[in-house]
């Protein structure tokens, strides 16, 4: 096997939303490479994402306000490419080359 | 009978006859131009009405499609479909194909209600009463306050205290004076939403909790009223139009409710309020006057007509772009509230059994150290005000280490001198497992913890926030990263925080 190689990786966006970049060190939006197969040789979905987002790139230690249960809690939203993840699959959806994925937590003031 | 009186009573009789004549023939004149103006207006896609009979004290949810004649014989003779102060008032949407005079009818003859009255049922309240929205529902149990000031746009100085339905509607009135206004002075709840709702024909989520967005959402599931939804917070602000078209449950072609894109609500930990998390004015304010535009168009373009996707608005102010469309889901297969299989009724809504408060939980306040640990203000001023005195220049505290977690911008709106700022949100991201694994200790470990081992040694540390919850935590979290020393040196907080400290020692401590 070589060395990794560019096909192996998925370059993709993530972006926070609502509140949620304050867990992610303010920042907002993301550019990075997420490896193309998961932990068992699958296709990389929106499940491994989060588990990546979760033990890699979230430094406060309050990760229940973001994942609850093995996915996103309540009241956030995963946008894909600007369309509900439940419009694509949910977290089964394979990550693709150049995706935007979006978390955004839902508003309550008004 | 005389001849005069004979003369009388036949004069009589003609003129009636001859006024139920004109009438007719006003109402003829009416209906062929209207569809004239129709026809030359059909690129907008509006269906022909009978736009003669939309009388403007027609009932609030009385829609003007299906009305014929039946009011013909009547003695009043409207010479026009809109008053003459209307063409003027109304004249600059009047013109436009958008609007025009199918539009202005139906937002006379449509009733709205607006749930909430703060930073953004005041701007969206605004815009209707100036378009000219027949009637307006105002609920809310609160009363005015000086911090609403800065974004609740229909409140004044002179009305702190007020009830806010009532300041509402006096700034409503002198904006337009021929809407009709409903006030409700109280907190919208399950036993009365129902009975409220179905008065009207577009409903308003203005509100700032989940509890109330969803008994909002249920009960216009269950009234088939479409329902416009906002929120904000900080710089970020989110708008929903959901169950449009109005269908009833069970109806996959309706719009999603709001259960259907968040069937649970978030954990109560989680949920941010503008008083905690701050709000910028004109945020608030442009989702509000969002709102009342999604209102206009659902009312003018004539409800359960709609036939745009669901979708949901985002706002950031300092992002760029600022706004962004996201398409949302249609409805859920198995959603509680609008599905074949909901089980939230009219009967389990009305009797309570729904407990929304309960169903989004309460943040219970938090109680994490033990009295030992923690001293009122009262105890805490003693020694503050005996180390400042010995200090006499120097505002610094030597017997103890003040530390203050609120963030450093609120920090800088007022402190205890001698206080020194370490903001909870860095004190929560320190990790305990860090300092104490001695291999990745050296680089990992925070400033704030080094600055504190280096400055205090044996003093005491107190610990002081805005309102006595992230103080206890701090202290739990400075435990746990071994700055107690094992048990050598205290840790504890100063209950109930700044507020109590400007309540019972010092007035002029600001407040915000």
């Amino acid at each position: 096997m070589s060395a990794a190689s560019s096909e192996d990786v998925i370059p993709i966006t993530v972006e926070f939303s609502g509140g949620l970049e304050m867990l992610f060190s303010n920042q907002r939006k993301l550019d990075f490479s997420i490896a193309a197969k998961d932990e068992s040789g699958l296709n990389s979905n929106v499940a491994f994402l989060v588990r990546y987002l979760c033990d890699n790139v979230m430094k406060d230690p309050r990760k229940d306000l973001f994942v609850l249960d093995d996915t996103v809690r309540p009241g956030i939203l995963v946008l894909i490419n600007d369309a509900d993840w439940e419009l694509e699959g949910e977290d089964k959806y394979e990550i693709q080359k150049g995706d935007n994925i979006l978390f955004v937590s839902t508003l309550h003031g008004g | 009978m005389s001849s005069v009186d004979a003369q009388i009573v036949a004069l009589h009789a003609q003129i009636a006859s001859c006024e139920t004549q004109l009438q007719r023939l006003r109402d003829q004149l009416f209906e062929a131009e209207s569809h004239r103006d129709i026809s030359s207006g059909a690129a907008t896609g509006q269906t022909p009405l009978s736009l003669v009979n939309v009388a403007p004290s027609s009932h609030p949810t009385e829609t003007s499609e299906g009305f014929s004649h039946q009011e013909k014989g009547q003695k009043v003779a409207k010479i026009w479909p809109l008053d003459k102060h209307e063409y003027r008032r109304y004249g600059r949407q009047l013109i436009m194909s958008e609007i025009g005079l199918t539009g202005q009818l139906r937002l006379r003859s449509s009733a709205v209600l607006v749930v909430g009255v703060g930073g953004l049922g005041c701007p969206a309240a605004a815009y209707l009463a100036g378009a000219g929205v027949g009637t307006i529902g105002l609920i809310d149990g609160d009363t005015v306050e000086e911090s609403n000031l800065h974004r609740q746009i229909l409140h004044s100085t002179e009305r702190v205290d007020m009830a806010k339905v009532d300041s509402a509607i006096a700034s409503l009135k002198s904006l337009n004076p021929t809407v009709k206004y409903v006030p409700y002075h109280k907190r919208l709840t399950a036993e009365i939403a129902l009975d409220i709702f179905d008065q009207y024909d577009v409903i308003l989520d203005c509100t700032d909790t989940p509890a109330s967005r969803y008994l909002i959402s249920d009960s216009c599931v269950l009234l088939e009223k479409p329902l416009v939804s906002a929120s904000a917070l900080r710089t970020e602000g989110q708008l929903m139009v959901l169950n449009n078209p109005p269908l009833p449950a069970g109806n996959a072609q309706g719009g999603p409710c709001y259960r259907c894109v968040f069937p649970k609500p978030p954990p109560a930990a989680s949920v941010v309020s503008c008083g905690d998390g701050g709000i910028l004015g004109p945020v608030v304010g442009t989702m509000g006057v969002l709102q009342a535009l999604e209102t206009i168009k659902i009312i003018t373009k004539g409800i359960q007509r709609s036939s745009e996707p669901p979708s949901l608005l985002l706002f950031s102010a300092f992002s760029n772009p600022p706004f962004r469309s996201i398409r949302l889901r249609t409805r859920k297969a198995k959603c509680s509230a609008c599905s074949a299989q909901a089980t939230v009724t009219r009967e389990a809504l009305e009797s309570g059994s729904l407990d929304y408060v309960q169903f989004c939980g309460a943040v219970s306040p938090i109680d994490a150290l033990a009295a030992t640990e923690r001293v009122s203000v009262v105890e805490y001023s003693r020694l503050y005000n005996s180390s400042d005195a010995a200090m006499n220049t120097q505002p610094s505290i030597k017997e103890h280490i003040l530390v203050d977690v609120r963030e450093k911008v609120q920090f800088e709106l007022g402190n205890l001198e001698g206080s020194i700022n370490i903001p909870y949100s860095a004190i929560c991201r320190s990790s305990a497992t860090a300092s104490t694994d001695p291999l990745s200790q050296p680089p990992s470990e925070d400033g704030w913890v080094a600055q504190l081992r280096n400055l205090a040694e044996d003093r005491p540390i107190y610990v002081v926030c805005r309102l006595g919850n992230d103080s206890q935590l701090a202290v739990g979290k400075m435990k746990e990263l071994g700055l107690d020393g094992g048990g050598t040196r205290w840790i504890g907080d100063i209950r109930d925080g700044l507020r109590a400290w400007r309540k019972r020692i010092d007035p002029d401590f600001p407040e915000y």
